[in-house]
């Protein structure tokens, strides 16, 4: 069971590679996964085979494109169980996905004096673009902080959403704090004040089972290539009714049915959210990786991952110059993303010590900035696990670890 | 490139030298320089009179390299002129880019000669350049 993972390694040709000369140790899943042999053939096997533009051409190749991309829709609507395959629309990633909520729905359905609310732990890709909605039309962007042990605050989900909430957005995980959060208590407290709900899954779909029907997310965005998939390909699910009654985000050709000197009728859903040529070659990436997924199982994916975060916390809490965020939640919702300092050492200087080592781990603000400040940090560390990472890394990762405060003349 | 010439001891140390690090009693310039990609947040301030900079000093927060390479530079342009302080700026940006490779036509840089190497380390090439850069554009707005 433990080095379980070693099997699926060779599925990955990347990790096979050195970094700095030494084997590669690769912690930054949270940031992007890296690529199955499978997925890669996917995407070579439709360039070099099957080719062609799909929905316009009246021949052989670009039915066989359609329904390459057709396909990857249906895949993608039983990976996350939504209803229907015209709920899946496609985009570039879970920010363009975010931001076709906010312009399309946002922006003709919030009104001056509404309020709209989101956690302290978004990521800038579900921040930023309700902040633009709250500015453009005048509406109040209310915040759900923390409790001590970085879940989100009961009584915040209880209180902050009200009869003035038309809009809460949740990520399902923190990419800073990895842990999961209650989002079918957030879509129940928002449903019962007649408020919609956006789920940011990207660093969830990956990692844990979905079902958008089952947390009751009337939106939820993510992106392939943290999941396996090429990048360039993402997803927005929405309820059909919801959708169905949006403007359209882009517009141009594919998205249209009449189209006059003055005016246009928009197609049906999903082609009336995806304007011009789409990414085909993506879409086939996506399906491979969602066989990978389904054929290796979320059960033993995150068995893996909590067996890694089972076998790093100790080691580093033996550490007396690590500083963890994140890793002390009193439920058992602890996903594989161990954020951290070192103490005295700037996170980039963390970074770099432990690239010499072979291992990569992000250092930043996480694309998470209010989150940063709220947990009074200019930035941290971030380790990110995932199924084809080995107590072997980990061992790596905080061997490395060991090292920093000596190269930074700090003493042991 | 090992770390051991990235990390000396000379740049550890610097990077946490508390000397320059504090607020100037009347500054002519204050400016803010960040990498925000980073967390390097630096504010400069300078007092320029007569075309010198009498004093300076920095607070702020960011890596070793950004920290100890503001530090450096703040030993070096304090009491300079501001257009001796503008030739050092292009001097060591000209090191760090890798343009100036000669030890001895660096002589002037001083200490801040230990920066050298980060011309290996391309990721950290703008937390070594974000003070000087700082630099430039306070001076700038002094001439304004
Ligand atoms: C929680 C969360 N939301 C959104 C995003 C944005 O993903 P992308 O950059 O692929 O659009 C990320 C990726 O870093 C993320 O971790």
């Amino acid at each position: 069971m433990i080095n379980d993972a070693q099997e699926f390694r060779k599925d990955f040709p990347l990790l096979a590679q050195n970094m700095n000369g030494k084997p590669i140790v690769y912690l930054d899943n949270g940031a992007t996964t890296q690529k199955p042999e499978s997925m890669i053939h996917a995407v070579c096997g439709y360039y070099g085979g099957c080719n062609a533009n799909p929905h316009r051409g009246a021949y052989a190749l670009s039915v066989e494109a359609t329904d390459i991309y057709e396909n990857a829709r249906e895949r993608v609507r039983k990976f996350i169980n939504a209803k229907k395959s015209n709920e899946i629309i496609f985009t570039k990633n879970a920010t363009e996905a975010l931001n076709l909520i906010a312009y399309s729905y946002g922006l003709s359905n919030i009104k001056e004096g509404d309020e709209i609310v989101i956690t302290i732990s978004e990521h800038h890709s579900n921040l930023v673009p309700w902040q633009h909605v709250a500015h453009a039309k005048g509406a109040v962007l209310k915040y759900i902080y923390l409790e001590e042990d970085g879940n989100l605050s009961e009584e915040d989900i209880q209180t902050k959403i009200t009869e003035k909430t038309k809009l809460v957005a949740v990520t399902q995980v923190s990419n800073v704090l990895g842990l999961v959060n209650p989002v079918k208590e957030v879509a129940d407290k928002a449903h019962s004040v007649g408020a919609v709900v956006v789920v940011d899954g990207s660093q969830s779909v990956a990692h844990m089972a979905v079902d958008v029907q089952a947390i009751d997310a009337d939106f939820f965005a993510f992106s392939g290539h943290k999941m396996l998939s090429p990048m360039g390909i993402g997803v927005l699910y929405g309820k059909e009714k919801l959708l169905d009654a949006m403007p359209p985000f882009l517009m141009g050709g594919d998205m249209i049915e009449y189209v006059e000197e003055q005016t246009t009728t928009y197609a049906e859903l999903p082609a009336k959210f995806e304007a011009g040529t789409q990414n085909v070659g993506g879409a086939a990436g996506l399906t491979a990786a969602v066989d990978y997924l389904e054929k290796l199982t979320f059960d033993r994916i995150t068995a893996i991952e909590k067996d890694l975060v089972d076998y790093a916390l100790p080691q580093l809490r033996e550490l007396p110059f690590i500083e963890l965020y994140g890793c002390d939640t009193k439920r058992d919702n602890k996903t594989g993303i161990i954020t951290f300092n070192v103490k005295d050492v700037h996170p980039h200087d963390v970074a770099t010590i432990l690239d010499a080592e072979g291992v990569a781990v992000r250092a930043g603000h996480h694309c998470a900035q209010p989150l940063m400040r709220y947990l009074g940090q200019n930035a941290t560390c971030r380790a990110s696990f995932y199924f084809y990472n080995t107590r072997e890394d980990v061992d790596r990762w905080v061997e490395a670890l060991k090292k920093v405060r000596e190269v930074m003349h700090l003493g042991a | 490139m090992g770390l051991e010439n990235i990390y000396t001891e000379l740049i550890a140390e610097e990077s946490r030298n508390p000397e320059n690090r504090h607020h100037l009693a009347s500054p002519t310039v204050t400016l803010k320089g960040r990498n925000p990609s980073c967390g390097d947040e630096i504010t400069l301030e300078l007092e320029v009179e007569n075309g010198v900079v009498k004093d300076a000093s920095f607070t702020g927060v960011g890596c070793a390299i950004s920290q100890a390479s503001t530090s450096m530079m703040i030993d070096l342009i304090k009491g300079e002129s501001v257009d001796e302080a503008k030739r050092l700026s292009e001097m060591f940006l000209g090191m760090i880019k890798g343009d100036i490779t000669d030890d001895d036509a660096l002589e002037d840089l001083g200490d801040a000669i230990a920066l050298k190497n980060i011309s290996n380390l391309p990721a950290r090439v703008k937390c070594a350049v974000l003070s000087w850069h700082t630099l430039d554009n306070a001076l700038e707005e002094k001439k304004e």
